[in-house]
């Protein structure tokens, strides 16, 4: 896989962009961090996980990853704090914590 | 061998897209544009014409399946006027941004309160910075002309933009005139079969209307509004080769009968043809008057304008359209800025009238050549005057 860069930057100006802000690489939506407008963070306790995997199936941006050891982890590059993976854990086992100010 | 036939302009224009061999027609009915579709159904049901037509449920959704249509490259038209225009406004802007060549007719008609069917140009001046291209008809041989040349030019590879032909609701959609129609052959050779470039291709995957954040949509729109300017040299040569193949010519600023004429009115659509017959009474007069029909809206064309008026010292400026709270009319308006930073330019004098359907005659054309330039001369502050509206309008300076 080559690879993958945001087209923005102070080098890339309106000449760069494709006729109709089509956008040529796919995927490219994988390099845009968006999780930095979350104001709550999900937890997940291990002692209560039962690796059920609805958190991974209800997250809305499909930033809960499967971890090899068949845990469930949100990636805070993408998660932006909504909550539904806490409110649909059947075993309680995320917490949403409040972020701390930087 | 072209052959010379009676036919109504919204005909004309539903004949245009037939021999355009257009793939998709998506559109719902608004008088007074409604012979267009009308005309584009049957054809498709008596197999006249291959194409896809979609009763879509309004304007809206009209739009939107037409961008669908051309990000597939398929040969797309619709029609719609007034606030069918208006409903569509949104995706207006999704076809220009994301360079989809619809081709669209406007049934110029009024915007409601109270409701009106009649026309103006209130709908298309709404419509005015969607991105489109933009071109105005006088009849019904330019219903049918300008069509055509609305696919070759805005599905041209450097273009790739969509394209308004607006025809004046009633006073020209539903009039019956002789229209020389072109052979199928000659059609062709003029509007080749299209490629869109960028097809939806799920071999070679793209993404087409994605988000652009602050850090790029700027960008994204200097780039959209250098390729509209750009456009300008496609669209007068698309005039060109039209005029070429076709024998007759057309040019995005028309003067008629200028030379020398110190007083010059402007208008667009239709009524050009009315003030032309004042004009030659005017001249009958030896009046120093002469008309500028200004037939492409946008891309504004600037530098023809200048070159237009350059020698006149009064520009009267006819406007169907109020800009609530405004300045003056929107093209009057215009046109003053187009001409503010220059040296030698004639005094604008702005008149607002034919609103919601209401007719101009000869005679009030007459008027507004002589009002016009009688207020140019007494130097009135007044931001414009009105025609054939009932009651003095005074006293409009902010």
């Amino acid at each position: 896989m080559t690879e993958k860069r945001l087209k923005t930057g102070p080098d890339f100006t309106w000449r760069d962009i494709e006729v109709g802000n089509i956008v040529t690489e796919v995927g490219s939506a994988a390099l845009r961090r968006t999780g930095d407008w979350r104001s709550q963070r999900p937890v997940v306790d291990r002692e209560k996980c039962n690796k059920c995997g609805l958190c991974w199936l209800y997250c809305p941006d499909a930033a809960v990853e499967l971890l090899e050891d068949g845990y469930y982890e949100p990636d805070p590059f993408y998660c932006k704090g909504c909550g539904i993976c806490a409110s649909v854990c059947p075993k309680e086992a995320i917490t949403m914590i409040e972020e701390e100010e930087k | 061998m072209s052959k010379r036939i009676g036919l109504e302009a919204s005909h004309a224009a539903a004949e245009a897209a037939r021999m355009a061999d257009v793939d998709v027609i998506a559109a719902y009915p608004i008088t007074p544009q409604t012979h267009i579709p009308e005309r584009l159904a049957e054809m498709v049901a008596d197999g006249e014409l291959n194409a896809a037509y979609m009763p879509v449920e309004s304007e809206h959704s009209a739009m939107s399946a037409c961008l669908g249509a051309a990000a597939v490259g398929a040969r797309t038209f619709t029609a719609t006027g007034g606030p069918g225009l208006e409903y569509m406004h949104n995706v207006l802007y999704v076809a220009s941004s994301m360079r989809l060549p619809v081709i669209m007719t406007v049934a110029n008609r009024a915007l409601s309160a109270p409701l009106s069917i009649w026309g103006d140009h209130s709908d298309a001046m709404g419509s005015r910075d969607t991105g489109w291209i933009q071109v105005f008809c006088q009849n019904s041989q330019e219903a049918f002309d300008m069509t055509l040349w609305a696919f070759r030019v805005g599905e041209a590879p450097g273009v790739l933009f969509p394209v308004m032909v607006h025809l004046d609701g009633f006073h020209l959609t539903h009039v019956t005139e002789p229209v020389i129609l072109p052979e199928q052959e000659e059609v062709d050779r003029f509007l080749p079969r299209f490629h869109y470039p960028f097809v939806l291709d799920p071999d070679k995957p793209t993404t087409h209307g994605a988000f652009g954040p602050p850090d790029i949509y700027s960008e994204t729109k200097m780039a959209q509004e250098m390729a509209l300017r750009k456009s300008k040299t496609v669209i007068i040569q698309g005039f060109e080769e039209f005029g070429d193949i076709f024998g007759r010519y057309y040019h995005p600023v028309e003067p008629y009968r200028t030379e020398e004429a110190k007083t010059l009115l402007l208008t667009m659509g239709s009524f050009s043809e009315t003030a032309k017959i004042a004009i030659d009474i005017k001249q009958n007069k030896r009046e120093s008057v002469g008309l500028i029909n200004l037939r492409l809206w946008r891309p504004f064309p600037l530098e023809e304008l200048r070159q237009a008026v350059k020698n006149a010292e009064i520009l009267i400026v006819f406007d169907r359209c109020i800009s609530f709270g405004g300045p003056g009319g929107p093209v009057s308006s215009e046109i003053r800025s187009a001409l503010y930073n220059h040296k030698e330019r004639p005094r604008v004098v702005s008149f607002i009238g034919g609103l919601g359907g209401r007719d101009m005659s000869v005679e009030d054309f007459e008027y507004v050549i002589d009002r016009g330039r009688e207020v140019a001369e007494k130097g009135s502050q007044e931001l414009f005057e009105t025609v054939g509206i009932r009651g003095e309008v005074t006293d409009i300076r902010e």
